[in-house]
């Protein structure tokens, strides 16, 4: 559990460089970190913390509220079972029952050789197939015990290692060009300078005018709300 | 059926060969539409969509063009794509992104250009990986074959897209929480007013933020124009929409069918829709539109699935998704379960919601089991009236977003309802309702 690797942190640069504002590339970040390090790493959150220019409570403090984010370790495999209504309806409660008693762990549990953790999740938009769950995201629908048994069978087995890649929702995805158009255009906070591709690109900042035009609007809701 | 004969504005390419890839996309039309519209100018465009009364298709039904009409003059101009679907029984946008990322590109790149955007974010659901990886993808081939970026098809037009991960909260899906999320916060929704984020949006300028299926279909709107696309529906819904059938029919899925035409009855019984009630049950209630509008029963499937129709009938159609409960079906347990998705995914902002939600859960839980007293009808309607006062239709909002206003509904409706199964919970002590059978399917 560390800081960014190298080959990461060329990542995470090419992240922030997408956002007009940098504090734009947390959650990204936080995700790049969950890849490489299983989970929030202390380490890890320290260290985009500083990529972000923030303190790390205040990194921790927004990654808490994300169910994604783990702040502690977890199993390889996360499996998430929806018992939402659309899956309740189609038995996800008899699902997870079997589930919990084949791995022997309660949702919210990791199995003793750190192979599974089990979580209880909400609708996760596969209800035309419930009773559905992910394994690291990957989606299995019209789920049943069987089809479970065998499933977590070839999980441990490494028969799946191609369809479910390890945790990090992001691991496959990358953008093959940075931006093109232009650098990113934004409203730079108080006394920080908008990153620009490159560093030194033109970059239009929000001025003295926008502002008076948000409170100006602001006012005329109001008056229309009186 | 005329109907279910209309022709496929959004799912056209569900079901062709590697549908998700430029390949297939060009090959089917792809990008017709954009360059169409970079052929006229960006007034003109938005003037098309105007005419075509297209609304959105994320759960409010506010009309797009109308929408773009109102960013306030200011620049930068940005464009948000809410893909962040989350909402319980709702799996259109989903299917969208995963078969048709291309189209879904095409139709932000041709709002883009008629709000004169400067950057375009696509929020897609952290949880939804393969769309994650569809739609990058998909956007990686774009730039290459100069669909964005730099001078856009040599009009001279240019505008970058990035696509943003979610990270797991319903909430998120809320289009000030969605912004504050994209901000790099906690995903906690905006103070209003500011009403709209076309007047204060991301980073504080003019934003756009609309939904997946709403820019899916300007593709279509753009290349068979506004007359086509208004022959389809019926008053301002117009055009077609997805409806996300599920629980417990023969054959839930996604239909895509003409706007306001269709009843109730017919998606659920028609047979290359719903195709009837799972083993031949009967129909017990129905969830109209998502798990936040109040549900109708048997004497309400002849209602048409048009906006205002569900409206004038006391409920909404939100997001276009249709939950079918059987006889067997116990409207307790659902009704619980709803309020526990409630509970768990308040952000917390606002006390009524917050603490509502959790009373809410427990005492409906403490009913399912067969612990409550007769008194806890009153009881949980009175929490749910601290939440929105009066417990009318539209719900009353003490709160900063209309989650907490979500939680009621579900509960009243199953008391008025189904006010015998819950008095029978209480005289039983428990649940005389089976309990929901997973169906085992044959294996080889
Ligand atoms: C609690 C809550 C959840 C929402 N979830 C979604 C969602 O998942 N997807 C979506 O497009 N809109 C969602 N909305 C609606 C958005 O706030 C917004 O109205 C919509 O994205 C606008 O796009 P449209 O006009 O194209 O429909 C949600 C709203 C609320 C209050
Ligand atoms: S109503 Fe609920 S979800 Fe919405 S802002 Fe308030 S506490 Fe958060
Ligand atoms: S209710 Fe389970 S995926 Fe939607």
């Amino acid at each position: 559990m560390a800081r960014l690797t190298p080959e990461n942190l060329t990542r995470a640069h090419e992240l922030i460089a997408l956002y007009p504002l940098r504090r734009s590339a947390m959650l990204p970040l936080l995700h790049l970190v969950q890849e490489q390090d299983g989970y929030l790493s202390p380490e890890g959150i320290e260290h985009v913390a500083e990529l972000l220019g923030l303190e790390p409570a205040e990194v921790r403090g927004t990654a808490s509220f994300y169910d994604m984010f783990h702040l502690e370790p977890v199993g390889k495999y996360v499996v998430a079972v929806c018992t939402n209504i659309a899956c309740m309806l189609a038995g996800a409660y008899e699902l997870l029952e079997h589930i919990e008693q084949s791995l022997g762990v309660p949702p919210g549990g990791t199995t003793p050789d750190g192979t599974f953790t089990l979580e209880e999740a909400e609708c996760l938009a596969l209800c035309g197939n419930a009773p559905c769950l992910t394994v690291n995201w990957r989606f299995f629908g019209d789920m049943d015990r069987g089809a479970w048994d065998s499933l977590a069978e070839d999980l441990r087995a490494g028969r799946l290692e191609a369809e479910v890649p390890p945790h990090g929702a992001l691991c496959r995805v990358r953008r093959s060009v940075g931006l093109m158009a232009k650098p990113p255009v934004g409203p730079g906070p108080a006394g920080r300078p908008v990153p620009a591709r490159g560093g030194g690109a033109e970059v239009e900042l929000a001025n003295s005018k926008t502002t008076s035009a948000v409170s100006s609007t602001v006012l005329e809701h109001n008056e229309e709300g009186a | 059926m005329t109907v279910t004969q209309a022709p496929r504005v959004v799912t056209a390419h569900f079901g062709l060969d590697r549908s998700w890839t430029l390949q297939s996309y060009l090959a089917h039309g792809g990008y017709q539409g954009l360059r169409k519209a970079l052929g006229m100018g960006p007034e003109e465009v938005h003037q098309v969509v105007l005419a075509a009364s297209l609304l959105g298709r994320g759960g409010a039904g506010f009309d797009a063009g109308r929408k773009w009409g109102m960013l306030r003059k200011a620049k930068p101009v940005y464009l948000v794509v809410n893909g962040d679907e989350s909402e319980p029984a709702t799996f259109k946008d989903h299917a969208l992104m995963e078969a048709d990322p291309h189209q879904l590109i095409e139709g932000a790149l041709i709002c883009a250009y008629a709000i004169g955007a400067d950057q375009v974010f696509i929020y897609v659901r952290g949880e939804m990986a393969l769309a994650q990886e569809r739609v990058q993808a998909a956007l990686n081939e774009a730039y290459e074959h100069g669909a964005v970026g730099r001078d856009i098809f040599g009009s001279g037009f240019s505008v970058d897209i990035v696509v943003h991960p979610g990270a797991g909260a319903y909430i998120c899906g809320d289009e000030t929480a969605l912004l504050e999320s994209l901000e790099g916060k906690r995903g906690y929704p905006r103070i209003k007013p500011p009403y709209y984020p076309a007047v204060i949006g991301l980073y504080g300028a003019p934003t756009v933020v609309n939904n997946v299926e709403t820019l899916s279909n300007l593709p279509w709107v753009l290349l068979n124009g506004a007359d086509a696309f208004c022959a389809l529906g019926e008053g301002t819904s117009r055009g077609t929409k997805i409806l996300a059938l599920s629980g417990r029919v023969q054959r839930p899925g996604n239909y895509e069918v003409e706007f306001a035409k269709l009843t109730f009855r017919e998606l659920i019984y028609d047979r290359s829709l719903g195709g009837g009630v799972r083993d031949g049950k009967a129909l017990k209630a129905f969830i109209p539109g998502g798990v936040s509008s109040p549900w109708f029963g048997p004497d309400q499937l002849d209602i048409t699935l048009a906006n205002s129709a569900i409206a004038q009938a006391g409920s909404m159609a939100g997001s276009g998704a249709v939950t079918v409960m059987d006889e067997d079906t116990c409207a307790v347990r659902a009704a619980w379960r709803i309020s526990r998705f409630y509970h768990r995914e308040s952000c917390g902002q606002c006390t009524p919601c917050r603490e509502g939600s959790g009373w809410v859960e427990k005492i409906m839980r403490r009913l399912e089991d067969g612990h409550g007293r007769e008194a806890d009808l009153d009881l949980v309607l009175d929490v749910c009236d601290n939440i929105s006062p009066g417990l009318v239709w539209p719900p009353a909002q003490t709160t900063i977003c209309p989650l907490g206003p979500s939680i009621p509904p579900s509960v009243a409706s199953s008391i008025r309802m189904f006010r015998d199964e819950y008095l029978a919970h209480i005289r039983e002590g428990g649940c005389p309702f089976p309990p929901d059978r997973l169906r085992e399917h044959a294996r080889a």
